[in-house]
């Protein structure tokens, strides 16, 4: 799911320095740790890493549906695919950067909005209530619910003369002047982030239940005494308790959104509008639609490279904060 | 600090792997006879349903088998994941022995050489090249090359039209023009009814109607070399007059633009709109409770009355090739099949379960094929029906092409302006998506 | 903590119309699983006009949903199985020992997570294929090799997770077990595992729940035989009309199973992420 190994130092580092086990026979005891690790390596080997390297090979190939029956024949291009996407001047670069945009800005609006839900409702369920466990079931079920099935249920309601969303915004509200299309045109933006929205909030909610069960009871108690408010008790203690979980948090979120291809894919189909045109349906597009498959690896390296880039960035960045607090 | 042992093992992995995937070029390598008894036969979706393609071809296949002794194993595919599964099949080499595809695609398929070509000798096989239509056998491949496939079902485009709505607003006979049809169309238009249904969502339909509307103002999407040319003039105006119906006619209803699983069909069944421009519709507008006589079918207009020479296009060839994987290992079996297929007496069974038309050439005189509108249809696909551009590019010309349209239709149908300009800069942003460009 | 009234009132409203938002899409699966086609052909209506059960009974008929579900059930159990098999040792292995390249390890694991899944997708079904070239072991077009795609989805974050919650294990124990005369892995079996049992549940929930709703490799990776129900369910689609209907009430069948275990499971979730990957 993350990166976060590295986020959160690992918790040994929190524990007084580990001594390691003192296994009965030396020869087998330096073999093990490697034994243990070895399945795991090797199936991520298998599928991740071996193909991103033979993706990255193919990002200097000239891979198009002359050569896909035998790629290794694809006569090598050199820097082309790349040279072609970044040249922002012309149509394939632009619509490149433009689906980069796109999808920088629904990234920032559903993780916004999705850890901004999920804080309001985990804080808001910090207090037993009546009907508190059922409600975080309730909470979770969008979580659970199998991506397709309730994406291919929002497509349902976000249809323009039978959906829910418009007998709502026009039939009963009379928000909107007429049925808007949501699923073509600007409006399937709004739609896209609203799907994606609804589908991690209830992780992020879930996260920060879990982070409050840390926060130790007296230091409410204590803020009690000394008069503060709720309100207050929650800016407090309560957020700046949940930074650590919230720095994981929004970095997981972030890598999540920024790849997500079901959501789109199962809403719009294999062509997205050019409004909600994010960027793993693109790639997807330049690479399966038009059978450019060096162009569209020579894309996801990039978008690799950018993730790469704003992961360490973010890590160093909030690695200091975290300094400087302890 | 990265270990230094572990690193070595690593990279050790790595090349171990990497070396085992080195190129497919081993693979399969070309096809022979090493199961003669079974064939896997992938058929698209012509019926009402993949079941319903399933229950024709069932006892087709089962009399192949008492035939040949051959056993097939039919997988019916959706038109959504046809084109997908194949290039999956191309790239993999291990696919069907036969298989259906759409004739717009041969030529893209043609130039990955997964499918075997049907040069002189596999023609002479299954009975010649002669016994094809040659409109048929126009959308089987590029023009220098032998066939990569051959003509199995075949279809072109009318012009639907309600009876009843035409007879209510005093419209004797549906139009012949272009002009003719618009200005019925506002008279068809209101109360809810629309004048012409479109399926605005769908970038295949779309497609095609951009090609149709092209060849009519003299646009050709590709140039005698297979280089895109999406922009020309003759293309935009082309363009703008099939999003206008909505755009600026208004005799089409904006909740079109959003139709991508048949909803126009669905429309024109129910009379809620009263024209539609469709391939051999008979049978889906029969699952749609439409009776027969409750509709007419009349060729696609033209700009002008008497339109003749190259411009006298209104439909594309439409319908459905057979081909051969090229790494079949029943290559002998797969062609029995194509010729079983393609006989006179299948051709006439399959065609007539279809709703298509045979392009058999002696299958076509079975009075299936002489109802009104298949007549009709019949003489579009002999006299007025183009072939898609035969170039290699051209699967890549419906997607990017049809999306474009559609994303000119969201334009039309949320009210902003639809204009030369705007056409024009879509169109040039999806050839220019093309690598060939 | 006291509570004023505002603060009960902004928590009423907020987490009604949160629940709202939630349950919105399940209120629309169940509710239009229940109307006659015309009726969600038609203006959408919060309730049927007519409730019929026709659906449920037409969804098995129109595609092999029976098919598509045994088949997702097999990949995602067994995708499940090994993944928390593979997940716990290799947690062990760096919750408990110290050696060279264990950091290397956790970064370069937990790294492939950031992998947008369209880089790799055409890498590795050619991979698949020529492991089947080469050995006649099929993995594309087979159970299998979804199996094995699946696995290492949710094998990175499995790991993490199962870290911390063995690094809060205490050490003692498996010290004294050792003593008792197990060996290394004895220790883990027979102490740290049975310790841990919320953590691995919790991994294996969320092993299932990837496999289960996986979209694209699926689509690329499956044939007629092996399709899952992530597949499976668009085939609602190429029929003469969108059966809304069944497609609903087919989303709702497909969802309930993980909805429900997922339901059960949850206060595992939460004190596993409790314990070990919220720290």
């Amino acid at each position: 799911m993350t990166v976060t190994a590295s986020t959160t130092p690992p918790p040994a580092a929190e524990l007084p320095a580990t001594t390691s086990l003192r296994p009965r026979r030396r020869s087998r005891g330096a073999a093990l740790p490697y034994l243990l690790l070895l399945p795991a390596l090797l199936l991520e080997l298998l599928v991740h890493l071996v193909p991103m390297v033979i993706g990255v090979v193919m990002s200097f190939k000239e891979l198009t549906q002359f050569f896909v029956r035998d790629w290794g024949s694809a006569p090598w291009t050199g820097l082309g695919n790349y040279r072609v996407a970044v040249r922002f001047d012309a149509p394939v670069g632009q619509a490149l950067l433009h689906s980069f945009l796109i999808t920088c800005g629904f990234t920032a609006l559903s993780v916004g909005l999705s850890w901004l839900l999920g804080t309001a409702a985990a804080i808001l369920t910090q207090q037993g209530f009546r009907g508190r466990a059922l409600l975080r079931g309730v909470f979770l079920v969008p979580y659970a619910l199998p991506v397709y099935a309730a994406v291919i249920t929002w497509s349902f309601m976000f249809q323009r003369d039978n959906g829910l969303v418009n007998h709502v915004l026009h039939d009963q509200l009379r928000l909107a002047s007429g049925h808007p299309f949501w699923l073509i045109g600007g409006n399937s933006f709004a739609a896209l982030v609203t799907v994606s929205v609804w589908r991690s909030w209830p992780f992020a909610f879930l996260c920060l239940t879990a982070g409050l069960q840390n926060i130790p009871r007296e230091l409410y108690e204590a803020a009690a005494m000394d008069g503060a408010g709720i309100w207050q008790q929650v800016r407090r203690i309560t957020l700046p308790s949940l930074r650590p979980v919230n720095q994981v948090l929004v970095l997981v979120l972030f890598l999540w959104t920024f790849n997500d291809f079901n959501t789109p894919y199962v809403l719009f189909g294999k062509s997205a509008p050019a409004a909600a045109d994010v960027i793993s349906i693109h790639i997807y597009q330049s690479s399966f639609i038009t059978w450019n498959f060096g162009s569209g690896a020579a894309m996801s390296v990039l978008l690799l490279l950018f993730l790469l880039l704003v992961t360490v960035g973010y890590l160093v960045a909030t690695a200091r904060g975290r300094d400087a607090d302890a | 600090m990265p270990n230094r042992r572990g690193l070595a093992a690593l990279t050790a992995a790595l090349a171990l792997t990497a070396s085992a995937c080195g190129g497919g070029a081993a693979i399969g390598g070309d096809g022979g006879n090493a199961h003669p008894r079974t064939l896997t036969y992938w058929a698209s979706n012509q019926g009402a349903s993949l079941a319903d393609d399933r229950r024709v071809l069932a006892p087709e296949l089962a009399r192949f088998q008492r035939r040949t002794g051959i056993k097939v194993k039919l997988e019916v595919i959706g038109w959504p994941d046809l084109l997908n599964r194949v290039l999956a099949a191309t790239i993999s080499g291990q696919g069907p022995d036969v298989l259906n595809i759409g004739n717009t695609w041969s030529a893209s398929l043609q130039a990955t050489g997964a499918l075997l070509p049907f040069d002189p000798r596999l023609l002479t096989a299954i009975g010649g090249r002669n016994r094809f239509a040659p409109a048929a056998l126009a959308a089987t491949g590029a023009a220098d090359r032998d066939p990569a496939a051959v003509p199995l079902y075949s279809l072109s485009y009318g012009l639907y039209w309600n009876r009843a709505l035409f007879r209510r607003a005093g419209i004797p006979r549906p139009p012949t023009t272009w002009a003719e049809l618009t200005a019925d169309g506002r008279r068809l238009t209101g109360g809810g009814h629309y004048g012409l249904a479109i399926e605005g969502g769908n970038y295949a339909e779309n497609a095609h109607h951009a090609f149709i509307l092209g060849r009519q103002h003299g646009a050709d999407f590709f140039t005698a070399d297979g280089r895109p040319r999406f922009n020309t003039p003759q293309a935009v105006a082309a363009v703008k007059q099939y999003v206008d119906f909505m755009a600026k006619d208004r005799i089409t209803a904006p909740g079109d633009a959003e139709y991508a699983a048949q909803q126009s069909l669905q429309d024109f069944a129910t009379g809620r709109a009263a024209m539609l421009m469709w391939q051999s519709a008979a049978s889906s507008l029969k699952a749609h409770g439409m009776p027969g006589d409750a509709y007419g079918v009349a060729p696609i207009p033209f700009q002008t009355a008497n339109a003749s020479g190259p411009t006298r296009v209104d439909s594309m060839v439409a319908g459905i090739n057979l081909a051969v994987f090229r790494n079949s290992q029943n290559r002998d079996g797969a062609v029995k099949f194509v010729r079983f297929m393609t006989s006179t007496a299948e051709q006439k069974t399959l065609n007539a379960a279809f709703g298509s038309i045979p392009p058999v050439k002696d299958a076509q005189d079975d009075p299936a094929f002489a109802t009104p509108d298949l007549t009709t249809l019949r003489q579009v696909l002999a006299h007025g029906a183009a072939p898609l551009p035969q170039v290699p590019d051209e699967s890549q010309f419906e997607t990017l092409v049809g999306t474009a349209i559609k994303d000119l239709f969201a334009d039309a149908a949320a009210g902003r302006p639809v204009t030369d300009a705007s056409v024009r800069a879509a169109l040039t942003k999806a050839q220019q998506q093309l690598p060939t460009s | 903590m006291r509570e004023t009234p505002g603060f009960v009132w902004t928590r009423r409203i907020v987490l009604t119309a949160l629940a709202a938002f939630a349950l919105a899409p399940v209120y629309v699966m169940l509710s239009s699983s229940l109307k006659p086609l015309a009726e969600v052909q038609d203006a959408f209506h919060w309730l049927p006009g007519r409730l019929t059960l026709r659906p449920y009974v037409d969804i098995w008929h129109t595609v092999p949903l029976a098919h598509y579900f045994v088949n997702s059930l097999i990949v995602a159990a067994s995708s499940t199985v090994v993944s928390v098999l593979v997940a716990v040792f290799a947690a062990y292995g760096v919750s408990r020992f110290r050696f060279r390249g264990r950091r290397l390890f956790t970064v370069t694991v937990l790294s492939t997570q950031m992998f947008p899944g369209i880089l790799f997708l055409l890498p590795l079904f050619l991979i698949f294929v020529d492991i089947g070239n080469a050995t006649g072991v099929a993995l594309y077009g087979s159970r299998g090799g979804l199996v094995l795609t699946y696995l290492t989805f949710s094998l990175p974050f499995s790991i993490w997770m199962l870290v911390g919650y063995f690094d809060s294990i205490p050490r003692e124990l498996d010290e004294a077990a050792l003593t008792d005369g197990c060996g290394p892995l004895g220790a883990l079996l027979r102490v740290v595992v049975p310790a841990a049992v919320p953590g691995i549940v919790a991994v294996g929930v969320y092993a299932f729940m990837t496999a289960w709703g996986e979209v694209l490799f699926a689509s690329v990776m499956t044939n007629d035989t092996t399709r899952t129900l992530a597949v499976g369910l668009q085939g609602y689609a190429s029929q003469t009309d969108v059966y809304w209907n069944q497609v609903m009430a087919a989303a709702l069948v497909v969802s309930v199973p993980v909805v429900a275990g997922f339901l059960l499971l949850q206060r595992y979730l939460v004190a596993g992420l409790t314990a070990g990957a919220v720290k």
